[in-house]
């Protein structure tokens, strides 16, 4: 038998791609966030509330991501913002080559940060990389606090983690250790940023506000 | 199931590697880091049905998973990174900073040969 070295990267399309939309979102001065969680845990929702939260502050796009349906871009369709579904017709993710289409077709010359929501799943998303400025991880307090040790892939690689639904909380609804998940996405991953948040009261959201302001004008600034 | 994604770019390459070299595969070696979530059971089955009825029916995969490092930011020290007690291998420190993960790549394919050796 003979044995021929390769070495050739199995997801190289994706990362042509990713690297593409990377020069692009350079050029054109944008932050872009990738948003990953598991199906239900606010990620419209939250979008929404921080959309109209930074109104005339900031102006955002959204790229929705869903296997099927716009259900999420009408919601966001209501904030007023620009939006653009993709529907991936049974893929677990999204890919850079999606994204790069989509950039196409948002006036990203008229925003100042770019969101994308991904397909509802913790694990498959974190492997392609979109060529996003960050990774943003959302886990509800519905899910459970061991989460981000049973999938430490995604905390490892977020750049910040927002823990939903705290509302939950006070009334004693789902039991959550809100230090334990902290410490477990830390274990991978010092420097991640965590907001505990409520997108159906609000509560928490001011602080997660005023870091995206933040980074926003950090982004212009340096360049 | 990502790893559908993974078997059909796995094929392309195999397709376009076999056609280089004018044989049949029959096996494949790849390597993937910690951090990409391969999981072998799913790719192969999701490669098995793909490859069905093409030139890369019943090729072999095989799947080596690289640990993912980090560096120490007390004494520098590179290290394997244990995800149970992740910490520095020389100065036990829990102050580190990952190092990127492997990419998934094919590294080897192993060809039937031409002047069979009468092994078939
Ligand atoms: N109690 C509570 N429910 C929430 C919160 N955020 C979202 N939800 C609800 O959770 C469900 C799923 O939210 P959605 O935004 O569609 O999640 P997605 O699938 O991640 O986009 C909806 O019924 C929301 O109303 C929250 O902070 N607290
Ligand atoms: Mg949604
Ligand atoms: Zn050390």
């Amino acid at each position: 038998m003979d044995k021929v070295d390769v070495g050739k990267k199995i997801l190289s399309e994706n990362e042509k791609y990713a690297f593409e939309n990377i020069i692009f979102l350079a050029e054109q001065k944008k932050l872009c966030l990738n948003m990953i969680s598991s199906p239900g845990s606010g990620k419209t929702t939250i979008l929404a509330r921080t959309i109209n939260g930074l109104r005339g502050k900031i102006r955002i796009g959204v790229i929705e991501g869903d296997i099927q349906t716009d259900i999420d871009a009408e919601r966001i369709r209501a904030t007023e913002a620009p939006v653009l579904q993709i529907n991936t017709e049974g893929a677990c993710h999204l890919s850079a080559t999606q994204i790069s289409e989509a950039l196409k077709k948002l006036p990203v010359a008229d925003l100042d940060l770019i969101f994308i929501e991904n397909v509802g799943n913790l694990v498959c998303p974190s492997a392609f990389d979109l060529g996003e400025s960050a990774k943003v991880v959302v886990l509800s307090v519905a899910e459970g606090d061991d989460k981000p040790a049973k999938y430490p892939a995604i905390f490892a690689k977020s750049k910040v983690l927002l823990v939903n639904k705290i509302d939950l909380l006070a009334g004693g609804h789902v039991d959550f250790d809100l230090e334990r998940a902290k410490a477990d996405a830390r274990r991978l991953n010092k420097a991640i940023e965590i907001f505990p948040i409520s997108a159906k009261t609000g509560e928490g959201m001011d602080l997660w506000c005023d870091w995206l302001l933040g980074s926003v004008q950090k982004g212009i600034a340096q360049q | 199931m990502h790893e559908t994604t993974v078997a059909q770019s796995l094929m392309e390459i195999l397709s376009a590697e076999a056609a280089k070299q004018n044989a049949a595969p029959v096996s494949a070696k790849i390597s993937c880091g910690t951090l990409n979530a391969v999981n072998d059971e799913i790719l192969r089955f999701a490669f098995e049905a793909l490859a069905k009825d093409t030139l890369c029916e019943g090729v072999e995969l095989c799947i080596e998973h690289k640990p993912i490092r980090a560096r120490c930011r007390s004494c520098s020290q590179d290290f394997d990174v244990e995800f149970s007690r992740p910490a520095c291998s020389k100065c036990g420190g829990e102050d580190f900073d990952l190092l990127p993960d492997a990419p998934l790549v094919l590294e080897q394919i192993e060809f039937q040969s031409d002047d069979n050796d009468g092994q078939s």
